[in-house]
Parts: structure tokens; sequence; C-alpha cells
């Protein structure tokens, strides 16, 4: 408990999470708004809709988590934690679940403040959360945030630069992805399991029994696995990255 | 009380610290001396468990760094004074470094009053001068009341107030019956500043004991002689077989004291214009145990013109 107290007040010590927490509720509330505003007959407004520009918001959030640990190492102040803390698992493993937690709370802010203004914009459109699906889209949101926070963690340990650390994740999340499709005959077979998908599947899978078309809410996944079987993947995923990660800080010089 | 056997650290094909062995004791301030580059900072980061020794071992009163709880409580160090966010305030570093080792709040401020920053205590730390992040570092150091205390060059590019002010803190923090151990790469400050000396050249120890013995050991005392009759004076001394250098219209007697000559003169009757004592100064020991173990030497009676290829097979240092 201490030192998750102690990851806390050096994150909030520091002037880059609260701006990207703003960066992310901004993008990702401001798109939820415009999908409302421009909502039409073709384009109705759904659950889905409002929570279109949760992407972006991921986006953002996994450089607040990047930078979280890479300005660590940039000004040493890794170094007067492991002074001030020898074991490094607990230092590390307090830091990210510091961070994650923040993710996680800013993704619910996000998810409810698109789906919130969703509602103040177009009154009369039933944005009621009735089914799993829908909680999914909608809370969901934090949950894969918390994780996405993990994953640029981990990789911020390894590559300890912050321009390196937040180029690799982003570059992986917006464009590996999506290219490794392209590859013809394995690439669709690949990317079913690739863990970003696998997040977005746990939000837009199994999607709402009306069959909304892709334009009225984020692009569906390809994945097969079931919605929480596919979190529970990407989860997986992030563990096993993090633990690689702390076991070569731990072998590594500070 | 810290006590490092054998330790040797490697980087790559670099050897950092070489097979390095010594002892520093408790209530005194123990100088840790060598030319930069020398290995000194690599070994304090092994005594704090930051680097891994390759081989060797080092404690801290029998205890690894890595083992110790609450190690802040136990032993403060000040290897860099930038290892500060720049945009976290001077409390607020010390309040989560605090909060860290389950140290109150009220310890932080007064650490800052005994390193005077009270008065900037909210400033960001990003905009202290390089004397202040010196302080705040020490203040650092100070928080958990430790037994043992490392400083690495604490004084390095420190104005004179500032060299005097961590000066008289070392001395008093020995006072207290703490160890501490400081680092330097200037043997005059060491001089000042420390009781015992752990010298080491390239990663190798070299000298380790009082600064008196050092200084007694090391420096080669000479005597400049004047006088209108130097040439029988020096055969007069080459007959008695003492080594002598000519040094401009002067010579420069070694291996017999000022007395002895003065009485040599006297007895030939041979009139003195100057009988000079002169006492080795402690960079000339220094240079003299450290020389041939300086790891990058400017060769500067040579061209600047490129060498021969053969010439240039020196290591690169690690960062």
């Amino acid at each position: 408990m201490t030192l998750l107290a102690v990851e806390r007040m050096k994150l909030f010590t520091t002037r880059s999470p609260w701006w990207c927490t703003v960066a992310a509720l901004a993008v990702t509330i401001g798109f939820a708004a415009l999908m409302a505003g421009t909502a039409d007959a073709q384009a109705p407004l759904t659950v889905a809709a409002t929570q279109f520009g949760y992407n972006f918001g991921l986006v953002v959030v996994m450089v607040m988590a990047g930078l979280a640990i890479t300005t660590e190492y940039r000004f040493s102040t890794m170094r007067a934690t492991f002074l001030a803390v020898p074991n490094r698992w607990s230092a590390l493993l307090a830091k990210t679940a510091v961070v994650a937690v923040l993710a996680g709370i800013v993704g619910e802010i996000a998810a409810f403040g698109s789906w919130g203004i969703g509602k103040l914009i177009k009154p009369g459109v039933d944005l009621t959360l009735n089914t799993a699906y829908e909680w999914r889209a909608v809370a969901g949101v934090g949950l894969v945030y918390a994780v996405a926070a993990v994953v640029a963690v981990a990789v911020g340990v390894l590559v300890r630069h912050s321009a390196g650390a937040i180029s690799l994740v982003l570059i992986y999340n917006l464009l590996v992805e999506g290219l490794i499709v392209l590859i013809p005959n394995v690439g669709p077979k690949i990317h079913k399991w690739l863990p970003f998908n696998m997040a977005h599947q746990f939000v837009t899978g199994n999607p709402d029994p009306t069959g909304r078309d892709v334009n009225f809410g984020p692009p569906l996944s390809d994945a097969t696995l079931g919605p929480w079987a596919a979190l529970a993947y990407f989860a997986g995923f992030a563990a096993v990255l993090l633990v690689i990660a702390l076991a070569v800080a731990n072998r590594r010089d500070a | 009380m810290i006590e490092a056997t054998g330790l040797t650290k490697h980087y790559g094909r670099t050897v950092a610290v070489d097979n390095l062995s010594f002892g520093v004791g408790e209530g005194r301030v123990t100088g840790f001396l060598g030319p930069n580059g020398a290995g000194k900072s690599t070994t304090m980061r092994m005594i704090l468990g930051l680097d891994r020794p390759t081989s060797g071992d080092v404690r801290i009163d029998g205890e690894h760094y890595r083992d110790l709880k609450r190690p802040l409580t136990t032993v403060g160090a000040l290897l860099d004074a930038k290892w500060v966010h720049p945009n976290r305030s001077a409390r607020a570093h010390l309040r989560w470094l605090a909060a860290a080792s389950k140290l109150p709040y009220s310890r932080v401020d007064e650490v800052l009053d005994i390193v005077g920053l009270t008065a900037v205590a909210n400033k960001r730390a990003g905009g202290f001068s390089l004397g202040m992040s010196q302080r705040l570092g020490i203040a650092g150091a100070l928080l958990g009341d430790p037994r043992v205390l490392l400083f690495d060059e604490p004084v390095n590019g420190l104005d004179p107030e500032g060299i005097l002010w961590i000066r008289r803190f070392m001395h008093r923090l020995a006072a207290e019956g703490r160890t501490v151990f400081v680092s330097s790469h200037l043997l005059s400050e060491m001089a000042q500043t420390a009781q015992d000396l752990v010298v080491i050249g390239r990663g190798k120890l070299i000298y380790q004991g009082t600064v008196d013995d050092f200084i007694a050991n090391a420096t080669e005392n000479t005597v400049v002689v004047r006088s209108p009759e130097l040439d029988r004076l020096t055969e007069l001394l080459r007959a008695d077989g003492v080594s002598l250098v000519a040094d401009g219209d002067a010579i420069r007697v070694s291996g017999v004291d000022s007395a002895a000559i003065g009485e040599l003169a006297a007895a030939n009757k041979i009139v003195l214009h100057e009988l000079n004592p002169q006492i080795g100064s402690l960079e000339e020991a220094f240079i003299q145990l450290t020389g041939d173990t300086v790891e990058y030497t400017a060769h500067t009676d040579q061209h600047t013109a490129p060498a021969e290829p053969a010439g240039a097979t020196e290591e690169a240092p690690p960062a």
C-alpha cells in the first residue's frame, strides 16, 4: 500500500498525466458530440456510435502510460526509486498498478462522458444500456484502457526512452495490426489473434441485435473469441509483456 | 561500515572496476580518490545495488544494499544532484522519498531546514542552480537519518562558498559518528575533507590508509639550492652520492634534507644564496601514484595530426 501511495504521489506531482487525461477526455467526448450532432435517419445515434472515438482516447492513454515510466528513466528518478525501494518488482508493479488504475478511470469517464453527451444532444434517442453488449461497449472502455496502459508501461520499461517507447506502441497499435491483414492468405488468420484486435473484440464483439451498419459505430473486430475471452487474451498478453519487462529491469543495471 | 571484496565490473570488454577490495570505517570521512574514469561512480552504484557486480561482493554493515529494509534509514546517497523530476517541487520530491521509507512528512521540513532550502521548498527543482540541486540531493540523503552516507563528487561545479559548506557538512556528519564515503578526482579537496583515503586508478586499488600517510609516502622532498659556487657544491654533493638535477641557475637536490646541505656548504666555506626545501604537493603525489593509470592521457608533446592507426586502439569507455 505504501508503494502505491508513493507512485500516486510521483504521478500527480508532474504535469503530463493531467494533460493526457484532459486530451483523452476531449478527444473521446468531442468525437461523441460530433457523432450525436450529425446523426440523422440514415445514420442514427446508437450506443455504439457514441463510442466511436474510444480508440483515439486509447492512443492518448498509452502515451500517458508510456511517459509515466520513461520520464522516470529520463530524469533518473527510477534510480532514486530503486535506492528507496531496492525490490524492483514491487516498485515497478506498484507503478504499473497506479498507471493502470488512472487509465481505467480515464476510460470510464471518457466512455460515460461520450454516452452522456449523446443523450444530452439527442434526448429523443433511446440510449439506455439494456444489453450486455451495450454495457461492454461503454463500461468496457475503462478495462481496455487499463490493460493497454500496462502494455505501454511494459514497453516503456524495456525501451526506457520516451520517443522510442511511444512510437513503438503507437505504430504497433495504429499501423502494424492493420497492415498484417493485408498479407495474402495468412494475414487475416494472424490478425484474428493480435492483442489490440482482441481488445477491440471485447468492446465491439457480439454486436447489438439490431445488426447495425459498420459506419454507425466503431468498425467491428474480426476476432472469433467471445468478448470476455478476448479481454482475457489481451490481459494475458499485457501480463506476459510486463513480466518480461520486470525481469529485464531486475537484472539490468539501473 | 562498507566492505568491498574482489569487486569487479565489466562493461562488454571494458573493465571498469577490477578486483577492488577496501573498507570504509565508522565516524570518519573517507575519501574515494581517482582520476576521471577510474571507476569511482561505478563502484558507488554497486555499493548501492544499482549495478550488479560482474564478480565480488560489497556489503554495508554486513548486508547487501538490496536486502536492507527501508534502506534510506541505513544509507543515504547523493550520486547525482540531477536525479529529480524538474517539474516536481523540492518538497514534493522529498515527500515521495519519505513516503517510500515510511518516514513522517515532518522530517522533510527538517532536512529542508538543515540544508537551507526552506525558502524555495515549493519551487520546481528544474529551476534550481547546481548548488541548490546539490543541497536538495544532500537533503534526500539525510532524510532517513542514516548511519552511512555516500557522496559522489559533491563539490563538482560548486562555487567556493558551496565547497566550504559541503566540506564542513561532511565533518559534522563524521563527528556525529556516521560513516562518510565521498568521491572526488581532486586530491586537494580530499586532503581538506577526508581523514582516510581509498585511491583507485583504472578500477584497481592503489592505496588505502590515512591521508597523512598517503602524502608522506608518495611525495618526494627536494631542496632548491642557489650559490655563486654551485659547481663546487655540485661536486661535493655528487661525491657523497646525492642525486641532483640542474634547474636554471639553481640545483634541485633530492634525498637529503636542507640542514645536511647547509652544513656541507658551511664546512667547505661555500656561500649559499638560497636553500629552499620543497614540500611535495599533493597533486604530485597523486600523479606519481596514478600517473600510469590515467585512462585518457593527453599527449601534449605530440602533433595533433592524425595518429598512425596502430596508436588508436584504446577502447571506448562505457557512457
